[in-house]
């Protein structure tokens, strides 16, 4: 593989546990024996840390934004068509430029192309359900694809996750990694689902996507803004 | 900082990322892969392998390892070994075709930097390989002095010379009474 390397000007700022979910989360039952229970130890950033991986352009085919579009064998995929945009920021508010995401999700009835999936829903012949992108110059990103279902998952009695779709981020370096989750807005499965509920109070609302009717666009898709901060530089010490 | 925006927060992969993220067995053509050197990449060609296993020693199949480091030359350079990532199979195994990484210079051991992401977990977990034969660097090394004498051994990578090549061993305790060293970095 030949990825491209970027190195930053100095250290990242460290990852805000406030902002994000403890490892051990009880009421999302997998969390119980997968949760490291030894406290973190605290590493200084070196080279091979404060540098990272890019991609470009050529790991993304021409289709893989539209998921509409690439996993198209016979007709169009079937459910509620939408785009779904939005920036890429660092806490300093400033935009990070060609990353690259990917996404994955279930179709619109709620099921995933992934063999393991059993859930007793129909799969969607012109839906794979993944794709890719990179952010233009001012960090922005789009997708096409369709709604994703809910779906009934094993972690307790009438447990349903809330219509999501998991995004993949990089950033400039190994320490900028996230794997994070878009909600819909006025989901009533989102106060219900450990996994949301997993994230500090306060916090999770930053999951849930913005309806746009700017973005919207008209007798073709609905509109959804999702906006998503990675870690930025570490703030410059007060002089004393 | 002109102006502060709050960290988006971190979720699960969840079990089902496999086609996106090694979609190989759906036909479609991965990001990145676990073997991260062609044949003529200059250094000593390795293997590192292991399993990842919950707080019962069970191993985990839905768990995806990421690795990035330098090439022999210790420099993080295009061409350079660089990134990879592995799903676990069944058996909760992974591995990655790579070269040996040289020292970055800087007193620091050499060393892999490693992610793990599962379902179940809902922050991903940081860790960093070392190799078993690099003794006298890892004396050295100032991120294992950080980590108690007792606990060091799980960030260390056990050669072995087998007919197949050399191997590096290094399974990754979640939880337990092994539980592997995590970073906050």
């Amino acid at each position: 593989m030949d990825t491209a390397v970027r190195e930053a000007e100095g250290d990242f700022g460290p990852r805000d546990w406030a902002q994000h979910p403890p490892y051990l989360s009880p009421l999302y039952k997998s969390t119980v024996l997968r949760s490291p229970r030894k406290p973190l130890i605290p590493m200084k950033q070196c080279l091979s840390v404060r540098t990272g991986p890019v991609f470009g352009h050529d790991s993304v085919d021409a289709l893989d934004n539209d998921l509409t579009k690439n996993g198209r064998v016979n007709g169009e995929p079937v459910g509620e068509r939408m785009i779904v945009t939005g920036r890429v920021l660092d806490e300093n508010g400033r935009p990070v430029p060609h990353t690259l995401l990917e996404i994955w999700q279930a179709n619109a009835c709620g099921r995933y192309v992934h063999r393991w999936d059993q859930h007793d829903a129909p799969l969607d012949p012109n839906f794979f359900g993944a794709g890719r992108c990179i952010t233009d110059a001012e960090g922005r990103y789009r997708f096409t694809t369709i709604k994703p279902g809910a779906y009934p998952w094993g972690n307790h009695h009438n447990a349903w996750r809330p219509a999501h779709i998991h995004f993949s981020l990089f950033g400039p370096s190994f320490l900028t990694r996230l794997v994070t989750q878009m909600y819909f807005p006025g989901d009533p499965l989102l106060p219900l689902d450990p996994i949301y509920n997993g994230v500090p109070e306060g916090a999770r609302e930053l999951l849930v996507s913005r309806f746009s009717i700017d973005v919207t666009e008209p007798v073709w898709a609905l509109g959804y803004e999702f906006d998503i901060v990675l870690r930025g530089r570490q703030a410059t010490p007060m002089e004393g | 900082m002109s102006q502060t925006l709050k960290q988006t927060p971190s979720q699960t992969v969840g079990p089902y990322f496999a086609y996106a993220w090694t979609p190989e067995l759906y036909g479609r053509r991965p990001l990145a892969t676990n073997r991260l050197a062609a044949r003529d990449m200059p250094g000593e060609h390795i293997r590192i392998e292991g399993i990842v296993h919950d707080g019962e020693g069970t191993p985990i199949r839905d768990c995806v390892v990421e690795i990035w480091q330098a090439g022999a030359d210790g420099k993080h350079a295009p061409g350079a070994a660089g990134f990879g990532r592995c799903g676990t199979d069944d058996a909760g195994r992974y591995f990655f075709d790579t070269v040996k990484p040289g020292s970055h210079g800087d007193g620091h051991a050499p060393h892999i930097a490693v992610t793990v992401f599962a379902r179940g977990m809902l922050s991903h977990a940081f860790t960093r390989l070392h190799f078993s034969d690099e003794a006298a660097a890892n004396a050295e090394d100032p991120v294992l002095a950080t980590v108690p004498d007792d606990r060091r051994d799980t960030l260390i990578a056990q050669r072995a010379e087998t007919p197949g090549g050399v191997v590096y061993r290094f399974d990754i305790h979640l939880q337990g009474e092994r539980e592997t060293v995590f970073f906050d970095c």
